[in-house]
């Protein structure tokens, strides 16, 4: 098939009447994806300080049929989950992300709740995992995929429970974006990066709204308002700004 | 898949006789256009995106030999691998390499147009692999052997009622006196159905709203998570997307992000927008093992640089057949072949050639919501005005129409006859009309007197009027 590369960089190159890039643009070009300069962002999430964004993030989420239980601290985290599941009629049972970030949770105050963890796999009925943001413009959590967090979490169960941590609230994708590339080396990212938007969806029948198509039918957000025991080193400059 | 554009009229007249249709096509009519609203007036920066949009990919297009070798390079980088395909021949040819390579019987497949355009499925079905369609409303339309009639709501077409037949049809190891009236039923059952086939599935196969050059990335939006699983699952993860999907930055990414949700469904943002890079990485629980692009070109690098090229911005929202009274009316099926509506009506001549599709731009009424609603601010009309000249140019249109309009221009460049001409016809049509001032049927225009009465000239031209009028 290099033959067919050729043809058809060939072929661009024709209908645009000239050559290869020259050395001079191919350099600007370089340059503007390596500054990879931010576009106009709404004022929506921008304008707001770290409370209202938080609101914001809340009330987008719920708007898309995401449930949120805010909670002060990780240690209310398996209460708030125990509360979730059974409110829901589900059983009490967790697969959970090998992830550090969730090492503190103390799940053995609640001894009832069964919990695995690991990737998922075609039994598991519900997921819980952490996020690497989320953000307050339309209520959209980012999560990333790598050892320690397996994207099946993310996808196969009927039930997803994300935690939050209050200070991973963000403005606008591109924040998310900024903290992305300040996690991985340059120009690399993980396999994969999923922004979530409340619960899988169809309108594919006569554009009758209904949730759980493929993907998670329940997408239940637990926040985090003290986010001590959570932090994690990538964030101290932040948690710096937050604290003045 | 073979093109039925040329029968577009006889289409379009079988679309408005079917109840069904009709009866689906009056839900979107309304829901879409009004989603939209909502969504684009809750955002008040949404022109000047609809402006930056426009912008990224103009200049992507301008480099865009530059950016598709950055992507790619990137690819590498991330351990994907690239396949240049010029035609649908040299896409099929690469998914069936990859498939085979890997022993493949069955694949799983997220919604993709540009899978639908190279005529992917009936291909892998005649060489022995099994696809099998995920997205709720491509499941329902592959199981009733249809194409798509929209190409972000495939089934929009049927009604629920049609979708039960189909699946007690189909799916017979089910209870045949199982209730399925709501689409909730119907959506559990399928979702139980298509559950097992993603954890069989040896490759998946989706397509592509962006590539990112700065990344080697592929982004795929969807609400149903099928995308997801897709290309989660299986260990073979192959992306098929045409070259114009390319973008610089996730920065640019984003920007078009906001703008596609809202003009698609009027959503504030998908369920699930997806950042795929590469294969799964060392130590990784779970992901593809292999990732593949399969690039096709087929006829768009043909665009640049001409009449079309603005056709190449276009990232696939349906907003513009969402607002089209001629796609609201017939339906995505009249249109014959991949690509329905205004957007269609465009793409498809510069795909498939204007002698197949060249009677497609004709299916406008040039009311110019397609272009008011499109979040890349393609001028639809101006290049469907464009068709309509090469299609007269190349002596394509009926001949009857060719010599109407040869008549009316030998006319109109003549004032005084046409002024004359025009006044007798308004005098006798006017006279003739009577005292009901319309006619229930009209010799030549009987196209029109069909379905409505023709409202009687009163008399006089309009010249006449503003001659004297300004006197």
């Amino acid at each position: 098939m290099s033959d067919a590369r050729e043809r058809i960089l060939a072929g661009i190159r024709s209908s645009l009447g000239r050559g290869s890039v020259d050395a001079d643009a191919k350099a600007q070009l370089r340059a503007r994806v390596a500054t990879h300069r931010r576009n106009q962002i709404p004022a929506r999430a921008m304008v707001l300080d770290e409370a209202g964004r938080v609101d914001l993030f809340v009330a987008m989420a719920e708007e898309v049929q995401a449930t949120v239980a805010r909670v002060p601290s990780l240690a209310s985290v398996p209460e708030a989950v125990a509360h979730y599941l059974a409110t829901e009629n589900l059983p009490a049972e967790l697969v959970v992300a090998p992830d550090q970030n969730l090492d503190a949770v103390p799940w053995g105050v609640r001894p009832l709740l069964q919990i695995h963890r690991g990737r998922a796999r075609a039994e598991d009925k519900a997921s819980l995992t952490s996020c690497h943001a989320a953000i307050a413009e339309t209520g959209t959590l980012m999560l990333m995929s790598g050892r320690h967090s397996p994207t099946t979490l993310n996808f196969l169960p009927d039930t997803h429970i994300v935690v939050v941590r209050r200070d991973q609230v963000v403005a606008a994708y591109e924040d998310g974006l900024d903290r992305l590339r300040a996690n991985n080396a340059p120009g690399k990212l993980p396999r994969v990066v999923n922004f979530i938007t409340g619960p899988s969806r169809t309108a594919d029948i006569e554009q009758h709204i209904e949730l759980g198509a493929h993907g998670p039918r329940r997408l239940h957000i637990v926040l985090v308002e003290e986010p001590e025991a959570m932090r994690s080193v990538e964030d101290d400059g932040q948690r710096g700004e937050l604290a003045q | 898949m073979l093109a039925a554009s040329r029968d577009f009229m006889a289409n379009a007249r079988a679309g408005l006789a079917n109840e069904n249709l009709q009866r689906a096509l009056g839900r979107a009519r309304t829901g879409f256009p009004l989603r939209r609203h909502l969504a684009v007036e809750r955002l008040p920066e949404f022109e000047e995106l609809r402006e930056a949009g426009r912008s990224i990919k103009d200049h992507t297009l301008e480099y865009l030999d530059f950016y598709l070798e950055h992507y790619e390079s990137n690819v590498v980088a991330s351990g994907g691998k690239v396949h240049w395909a010029g035609t649908p021949a040299e896409a099929c040819a690469a998914v069936l390499q990859v498939c085979r390579s890997v022993g493949a019987k069955v694949v799983t497949k997220g919604k993709s147009m540009v899978a639908e355009e190279v005529g992917l499925n009936d291909f892998l079905d005649a060489n022995g692999i099994n696809p099998v369609e995920t997205d709720l409303g491509e499941y329902i339309i592959q199981l009733r052997h249809e194409p798509p009639s929209h190409i972000i709501a495939p089934a929009i077409h049927l009604v629920k009622e049609q979708v039960a037949d189909t699946f007690r049809a189909e799916h017979r190891s089910l209870d045949p006196d199982r209730s399925l009236v709501e689409p909730r039923q119907m959506c559990d059952e399928a979702r139980a159905v298509l559950r097992p086939r993603f954890l069989a599935a040896d490759v998946g196969i989706t397509g592509a709203n962006f590539l990112v050059a700065e990344t080697g990335s592929s982004i795929i939006v969807t609400n149903e998570g099928n995308g997801d699983l897709t290309q989660t699952l299986p260990r073979v993860h192959i992306v098929m997307a045409s070259i114009e999907k390319v973008v610089p930055t996730l920065e640019d990414a984003a920007t078009l992000l906001r703008l596609l949700a809202r003009s698609a469904t009027g959503q504030e943002f998908s369920s699930y927008t997806t950042i795929s890079t590469g294969p799964r990485r060392p130590g990784d629980l779970d992901g593809p093992e292999q990732y593949h692009v399969v690039l096709l070109d087929n006829g768009r690098s043909a665009l640049l640089g001409g009449d079309f090229q603005d056709m190449l911005r276009c990232i696939r929202c349906a907003a513009c057949m969402n607002h089209c009274p001629v796609y609201s009316a017939v339906g995505g099926h009249a249109y014959g072949w991949v690509y329905p509506g205004p957007m269609g009506a465009v793409l498809t001549p510069s795909l498939i050639g204007v002698e197949q599709a060249g009677h497609l731009p004709n299916a406008s009424t040039f009311c110019g919501r397609c272009e008011s609603v499109c979040p890349v601010k393609i001028p639809l009309p101006k290049m469907m005005r464009h068709w309509r000249e090469r299609e007269y140019a190349r002596k394509l249109s009926p001949p009857v129409y060719r010599t109407g309009l040869a008549l009316w221009a030998w006319v109109a460049r003549r004032p005084a006859l046409y002024h004359a001409l025009t006044g007798l016809a308004s005098r006798v049509l006017g006279w003739a009309g009577g005292y009901r001032g319309r006619f229930r049927s009209l010799p030549l225009a009987n196209g029109w007197t069909k379905a409505r009465d023709m409202p009687a000239p009163e008399g006089r031209t309009f010249h006449r009027l503003w001659t004297e009028r300004s006197r």
